[in-house]
């Protein structure tokens, strides 16, 4: 009862352009049928996420290592809530990222989780820049 | 099935089998001759009841997999269309998913009369072990069947429970993507649970045997619960058990034909009338009622893994029931302790299936975690404490002796007691919906509304007119072929009418010889065209938002009545939250915002659209629509026809319906009467 070949050939990577995507703005793409969110971060929000303490948060990481050295500014996250898996709202919530309306979950601007019954950050999804405006997810 | 019987068919034949296959033997001891003890009560009807609903859902289960079509593209589509096009399927469709609530509701009465009564305790653990097995395995059965029409609360809720899994350290993850058959929940998803769904009631008829034979051999507990002695404690079951299982029967069916005809969508979710999709989560995930106890107990535990571990230990706690209350005393009509905190108990879940519909948030969560408490302190605290420090009262010596000291109490008032009590436990457990900012829509009144509603013909005509004049542009109608405008119970027009309405439109057809695709005028087959080929060009055209599909509108949107208006309602047959929204948001546009509210760019203040900004723009005024028969051209008077005909188009068999449930509550009510002369009678010399 595992994935078919079908369904795993349609699962291979996709490339996504940057360019278009303004400072402040994010955008959203599926691949594997989960919702990718590519957030182009202000100032303000990397700011903010690399001011915490890390210790003090409940799934521990510090924001460098949930970005391309870089390429600060781009947040690649999977946006499935990692509690019960809802989608996640962007640029809502107390912490300047994204918040889950499902159980209240909020996620702060590195999509680290901050609030709420959600045990772990928001995964990152493998990729690499192929170029500075475009990346490769998978 | 208790031991060997002496049944001798008459008929030859019928000895030449019985000599082969013991068969009618079988049934004679298990249902005919079968010792049944003389001071049942009327909660010991669940029994068939249960068995009843469940030969129901496999009956209608069956037909329904006829006609549907377990794809992710065309699940909701088909369900849909069975509803619509397939005779009576809106009369399967009700009764298969008002049937699921009915069956949930009837086992928690079972399950909750096996507790007062100790119906678990020696020498019927494993009959009640057997019981809470076919509980879980509902419980299955009933999730995956939701999961079906596909609609947005279908993919939530399974994407939500599949994820619980994700919890299990180390396996976890594996066992998800074994349950999805991909990535994420989608089509394989879909498929997988359509199978298992279609599996599960057969093993649950098989677990159903097994619960009767152990039934049968160590006998039916009772509510005194003393164990029959001699042969006046009993009364064989044909004819005084059938025929009050009959008549408690006859009058389930009347609570049941209360939803089926009247109230089909009070149960549901509005969100399940959008189609599933994987982009937007509905701001409110809830499940269906009967797992919102289950439900409220895993989100007031703040660890995943936790909250996951104490949902199923609710459940599997029942297991262990027989153990864990030790008192030699069944029934707790003679346990003055034990009585009350059943009660408390009962009260418990039906709060924790309150707490299971709201917001996770502020004093919900508190409450939910002190009610989860209680639940488990009722099981692992209370009944092994009571065993040892309750006196009992004494308990009768015999069951007859016990008969005779009840001097006759009349049980009439049944129907009317299950009624009340159904209506009280189902409602308290309906959801209060979510209503960010909206302000309430003000009531109308429709000529649809209640249990002789009927369409207003002009009003669906007019209002026909509106959506063809204004509201075509950019909403389709996908779900609504020409042909259904000269359907009975629609807006009465004649097939040769529709057939030239029809041919107004353009039609895309194709491909012809050439390979062409081409356009021709429509016919009355074909379905209304839609403006924008696919919803990213409706989005692209409309300011990213795009314009719903608006064949089921009405019943797609809803709001919250809160308490206890949605207990009046379940009396008052009220279920018009869709069209008065619809109607309430057509005329709540306002051109001064009040203050304190700001409109986003390319967005407009509406009164009643929750978070007010609405991207449509003002889509009526006055003299817009010109109408021939001398109603008044006002935005009241176009939105209240425009609705009614959506509507229609939501529910085009709602006067068959009414209709049909008028005639099935007039059998009912003279055969459960009768059904209750005749058990009168039957047991007039045994009471």
């Amino acid at each position: 009862m595992n994935p078919d070949a079908s369904t795993i050939a349609a699962g291979a990577p996709i490339e996504v352009d940057l360019s278009p995507v303004a400072e402040g703005q994010d955008i959203k793409v599926f691949w594997r049928g989960k919702p990718i969110y590519i957030s182009h971060r202000t100032k303000k929000q990397i700011d903010e996420a690399r001011a915490v303490p890390v210790a003090s948060l409940p799934d521990p990481q510090t924001d460098e290592a949930r970005v391309k050295a870089g390429h600060d500014q781009w947040l690649v996250v999977i946006g499935i809530c990692t509690h019960l898996g809802c989608i996640p709202i962007a640029h809502e919530g107390n912490y300047d990222g994204f918040f889950c309306p499902c159980h209240g979950s909020q996620y702060d601007s590195s999509g680290r989780i901050r609030q709420g019954p959600a045990p772990a950050n928001l995964p990152v999804p493998p990729y690499q820049f192929v170029s500075d405006t475009k990346i490769q997810i998978g | 099935m208790s031991g060997p019987s002496e049944f001798k068919p008459s008929n030859p034949a019928l000895q030449w089998i019985e000599r082969r296959l013991p068969i009618m033997g079988l049934v004679h001891s298990s249902f005919v001759v079968y010792p049944t003890p003389r001071n049942l009560n009327y909660w010991w009807t669940f029994g068939a009841i249960l068995s009843f609903m469940l030969g129901m859902q496999i009956l209608t289960g069956v037909i329904l997999a006829m006609h549907y079509t377990p794809h992710a593209d065309l699940a909701f589509k088909s369900v849909e269309l069975l509803v619509r096009d397939v005779n009576y399927g809106w009369l399967l469709r009700n009764m298969h998913a008002c049937g699921a609530s009915m069956f949930f509701f009837a086992v928690y009465v079972h399950m909750l009369r096996g507790l007062y009564y100790g119906s678990y305790k020696e020498p019927r653990e494993v009959l009640w072990i057997l019981g809470v097995i076919i509980y879980l395995l509902m419980m299955a059965t009933g999730f995956m069947g939701y999961v079906l029409p596909w609609g947005q609360m279908s993919f939530w809720g399974a994407t939500v429970i599949t994820n619980l899994f994700s919890a299990i350290p180390y396996v976890g993850e594996s066992i998800v993507t074994l349950l999805w058959g991909g990535f994420s929940v989608g089509n394989p998803t879909l498929n997988r649970f359509f199978s298992l769904h279609y599996l599960l009631p057969f093993l649950i008829a098989g677990v159903v045997v097994l619960h009767v034979w152990a039934l049968h051999v160590a006998g039916q507990n009772n509510p005194d619960g003393v164990e029959p002695k001699t042969e006046k404690d009993t009364v064989p079951f044909t004819p005084h058990a059938t025929i009050k299982d009959g008549f408690g029967v006859a009058c389930f069916m009347l609570l049941y034909a209360w939803f089926i005809f009247y109230m089909p969508n009070y149960l549901g979710d509005a969100d399940n009338y959008i189609p599933a999709n994987p982009g937007v989560t509905p701001p409110h995930i809830v499940p269906e009622w009967y797992y919102l106890p289950f439900y409220a107990i895993l989100r007031s535990i703040p660890n995943k893994l936790a909250g996951v571990i104490g949902m199923f230990s609710a459940i599997i706690i029942l297991c262990f029931l027989p153990w864990l209350d030790a008192a030699k005393t069944k029934s707790s009509k003679y346990r003055p302790l034990a009585k009350q905190f059943f009660w408390i108990f009962v009260a418990v879940c039906i709060l924790l299936g309150y707490l299971g519909a709201q917001p996770p948030e502020g004093i919900y969560v508190i409450a939910g975690r002190v009610l989860t408490f209680c639940y488990f302190a009722y099981f692992l605290i209370v009944l092994p404490l009571l065993s040892r420090i309750e006196t009992p009262r004494p308990v009768p010596n015999s069951i007859s002796e016990a008969i005779l000291a009840k001097g006759g109490k009349a049980a009439a008032s049944i129907a009317v007691v299950l009624v009340a009590a159904g209506a009280l436990f189902l409602g308290t457990l309906q959801d209060a919906r979510a209503e960010e900012g909206g302000t309430k829509p003000p009531g109308n009144k429709w000529s649809f509304a209640g249990p002789f509603g009927h369409y207003d013909r002009g009003a669906l005509q007019r209002g026909l007119k509106v959506y063809k004049e204004v509201c075509s542009s950019c909403h389709g109608l996908s779900y609504i072929a020409f042909r259904n405008l000269a359907d009975a119970g629609g807006p009465s027009y004649s097939v040769a009418q529709a057939a030239a309405f029809a041919s107004d439109y353009k039609i895309k057809d194709g491909p012809n010889d050439a390979g062409d695709m081409f356009e021709r005028p429509g016919r009355v087959a074909d379905y209304f065209p839609s403006p924008f080929p696919n919803e990213q060009a409706a989005r692209a055209a409309n300011g990213g938002a795009a314009p719903p599909d608006l064949s089921l509108i009405t019943k797609a949107r809803s709001y919250g009545r809160g308490f206890p208006m949605f207990l009046v309602d379940f009396f008052s047959q009220y279920q018009e939250q869709g069209p008065d929204y619809v109607a309430a948001v057509l005329q709540g546009f306002e051109e001064k915002v009040p203050e304190g509210v700001t409109i986003p760019e390319g967005s407009y203040y509406n009164k009643y659209f929750p978070g007010h900004a609405i991207k449509m723009p003002k889509p009526l005024s006055d003299g817009q629509v010109t109408y021939d028969d001398g109603s008044p051209a006002t935005v009241a008077q176009y939105a209240k026809d425009v609705t009614t005909f959506l509507m229609w188009t939501a529910e085009p068999h709602m006067e068959a319906r009414k209709r049909m449930g008028f005639q099935v509550f007039i059998f009912l009510i003279i055969f459960a009467g009768l059904m209750y002369f005749t058990k009168k009678k039957v047991w007039a010399s045994s009471h």
